[in-house]
């Protein structure tokens, strides 16, 4: 008897295991490996190359014609530009997905599931053709524009081709991301709570910070996944709206496949893109941990 | 009549929920006061708008007429975080987050006290209700009985002017109940605190308070001190769902007589139009076996309760009687005896 039920266990993980071991393992092992390889004159990469860890050293140093390294900040500050970046998206999904959310659990039943409808829609269309929208909203003789200028009295501001317009864009693909986990948990959420912490003497603000956000946090975690790991790939948004001048990981990555036939590079730079979600997603784990346990 | 405003004033007050043909009324033109540390209940049937009045008092619902003031100011235009009143939730709402410990301190976080003063009183508070050993617990981690009384430290913490308890009690065994009863009495009457206290326990609400308003579908049927209400009761409804009492159908015949369905005629109901229908109701321990009592009755059952026992009788129209006697009388089953309905014990309801 004792013996079989082991051996159960792994018939009915073993499915799953292997699928995992197939469509994510075996991936992830080329690319690591591509990413040790020299880059190759006709698909991108020799495969007969020695592997070395020079594709990683050229995020950080490049060799001079003499041979010796020099520090090279480039690639470092797109990586930081692309996390600040990400961040911020992020932050401000969160600052307006909180009491949008808010707002949709608080409708009646029946407009609820029209206004989740709406929050939807725009997966319906292709990421590309909702920049190109962007491109057109936040255009120079656009109303949008037009409107801003007047209003703004410091000079005349442009709308498109920079961070902002990156930052505008990547709030506006990814919030739905953020909405939905949050309504989930207030959907559920028992207003009776809230309406002890008044009872208490906890203004909206307070009952806000000391009931609804501690107990939104599992809904802001993944909606901050969510957000944060698409939006740190992502490299549509910044090279439509970014207007090539501002180069995100994502860009930097799509151009090794493509324009410059670096498969290696491109490799290398996915696995360190990689290798910083983790950090993120266990600096997560790790404080969900501690603050579980603090209280 | 000293001029100190009353610690709670319900004048006039309706509340009616949802709109058009699903409209129901739950508050009917309710008027109350309630004095400063008194010890106030609202009692009455489920869904008789006790906890719907509350609410009010504590501002989670608007009034839809009439005004409510407490300690002499109207608070009708006030959110529940600017009213000084605390509520012991009949569902408790419990922060599921936060510790025990954590819960009651809540609002004594919230008004800036110096964190060893919040931890004394929230300990006191966490030790008045005996769960001082569970502070360190999750609600979702305590029985129903625990959360309720961590509800009841929770409101009690930060010592409210008015305390408005919906069931404070109604999750505990009997024995932590009739305790917790004591406590809670004492504690109202030391801190000072007035107290409106809502149950559905007849018993609890006659041994704790000061005055009760005995409610059904949105009214206050009477307004008076447990004796008065026991004793007097303005109201058949009131006679009925206040401990035992025993309704007997009648049709007055002339001056002061009314002659019972049973067949026996006694003297009451003098205020009463002759061929008037009237219910006479009497209390089973005002009754009284007499050789030669008005009304004649079967026995059909006998309990023995050590102080007391309780005989269940049938009239002579079927119609049952209850009759409390000293414990020594112990008539046989099937027997017949006599009753006599002392006048003074009877009160006439108009049918
Ligand atoms: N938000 C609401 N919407 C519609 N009807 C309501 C609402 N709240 C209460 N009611 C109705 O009002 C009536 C009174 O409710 P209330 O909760 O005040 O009763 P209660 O006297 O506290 O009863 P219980 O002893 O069962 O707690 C009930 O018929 C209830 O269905
Ligand atoms: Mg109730």
């Amino acid at each position: 008897m004792s013996g079989t039920a082991p051996l159960r266990r792994a018939g009915l993980v073993g499915p799953a295991l292997v699928t995992v071991l197939v469509l994510v393992g075996v991936p992830l092992c080329i690319m690591v490996w591509v990413s040790l390889l020299g880059r190759g004159t006709t698909i991108g990469v020799d495969w007969q190359s020695v592997p070395s860890l020079a594709n990683y050293a050229r995020l950080i140093w490049e060799e001079d014609f003499d041979g010796t390294l020099l520090f090279n900040p480039t690639y470092l500050s797109i990586l930081w530009r692309s996390v600040w970046q990400a961040a911020a998206t992020t932050a401000i999904c969160v600052l307006v997905g909180l009491p949008v959310a808010l707002w949709m659990a608080s409708l009646p039943r029946g407009l609820r599931n029209v206004v989740i409808l709406l929050v939807t829609i725009p997966f319906w269309t292709n990421l590309l053709v909702r920049n190109y929208a962007w491109l057109i909203i936040l255009r120079e003789d656009g109303a949008v524009s037009w409107a801003v200028n007047a209003l703004w009295p410091f000079g005349p501001v442009q709308l498109l081709y920079n961070d902002t317009a990156i930052l505008i864009g990547l709030v506006y693909s990814f919030l739905p991301f953020m909405i939905l986990p949050l309504y989930a948990v207030f959907e559920k959420f028992d207003w009776r709570l809230l309406e002890a912490a008044y009872d208490l003497g906890a203004n909206r603000w307070r009952a806000l910070r000391r009931v609804i956000i501690p107990l939104a946090m599992p809904g802001i975690i993944a909606g901050s996944m969510l957000v944060f790991i698409p939006s740190l790939g992502s490299f549509v948004t910044a090279a439509l709206l970014g207007g090539g001048k501002s180069m995100m990981m994502g860009n930097l990555i799509q151009m090794q496949f493509g324009q410059s036939r670096n498969w290696p590079f491109g490799a290398a730079i996915s696995v360190v893109l990689l290798a910083l979600m983790m950090l993120v997603l266990m600096g997560i784990a790790l404080w969900k941990k501690r603050a579980e346990q603090s209280t | 009549m000293n001029s100190a405003p009353s610690a709670i004033a319900v004048r006039s007050v309706s509340k009616s929920f949802g709109r058009g043909d699903a409209m129901v009324r739950v508050l009917s033109d309710v008027s109350v006061e309630i004095g400063v540390r008194e010890f106030f209940t609202l009692l009455g049937p489920s869904g008789c708008g006790k906890t719907t009045l509350l609410r009010l008092i504590a501002g989670f619902e608007e009034l839809d007429s009439g005004d409510i003031l407490i300690d002499g100011v109207r608070v009708d235009h006030l959110p529940p975080f600017r009213r000084p009143v605390n509520t012991v939730f009949q569902s408790y709402a419990l922060f599921p987050h936060l510790t025990v410990a954590q819960n009651v301190a809540f609002a004594l976080e919230l008004q800036d006290l110096p964190r060893a003063e919040v931890r004394r009183r929230a300990g006191e508070a966490l030790e008045m209700v005996r769960m001082g050993a569970l502070a360190a617990r999750k609600p979702a981690e305590l029985s129903g009985g625990q959360q309720q009384r961590v509800a009841l430290a929770r409101a009690l913490a930060p010592r409210p002017k008015v305390l408005l308890l919906d069931e404070p009690l109604s999750a505990l065994d009997l024995k932590l109940r009739k305790e917790m009863q004591i406590e809670l009495k004492q504690l109202q009457a030391e801190a000072g605190i007035t107290f409106v206290f809502v149950t559905h326990d007849q018993e609890e609400a006659l041994t704790l308070s000061d005055r009760i308003a005995v409610m059904q579908g949105g009214r206050i049927l009477q307004l008076g001190t447990p004796r008065e209400i026991y004793e007097r009761p303005a109201h058949r409804f009131v006679a009925d769902f206040i401990g035992e009492i025993n309704l007997l159908e009648g049709q007055v015949s002339g001056h002061g007589k009314v002659r019972l369905d049973c067949g026996a005629e006694i003297s009451a109901g003098a205020g009463q139009a002759a061929g008037a229908r009237v219910t006479v109701a009497i209390r089973p321990e005002r009754a009284r076996l007499v050789r030669g009592g008005v009304l004649q009755a079967e026995v059909t059952h006998v309990a023995y309760l050590g102080t007391a026992t309780i005989m269940q009788l049938r009239l002579a129209d079927g119609g049952p009687f209850l009759l409390r006697a000293a414990a020594d009388d112990l008539p046989a089953i099937g027997g017949r005896v006599q009753v006599d309905l002392p006048s003074d014990a009877l009160q006439v309801f108009a049918a």
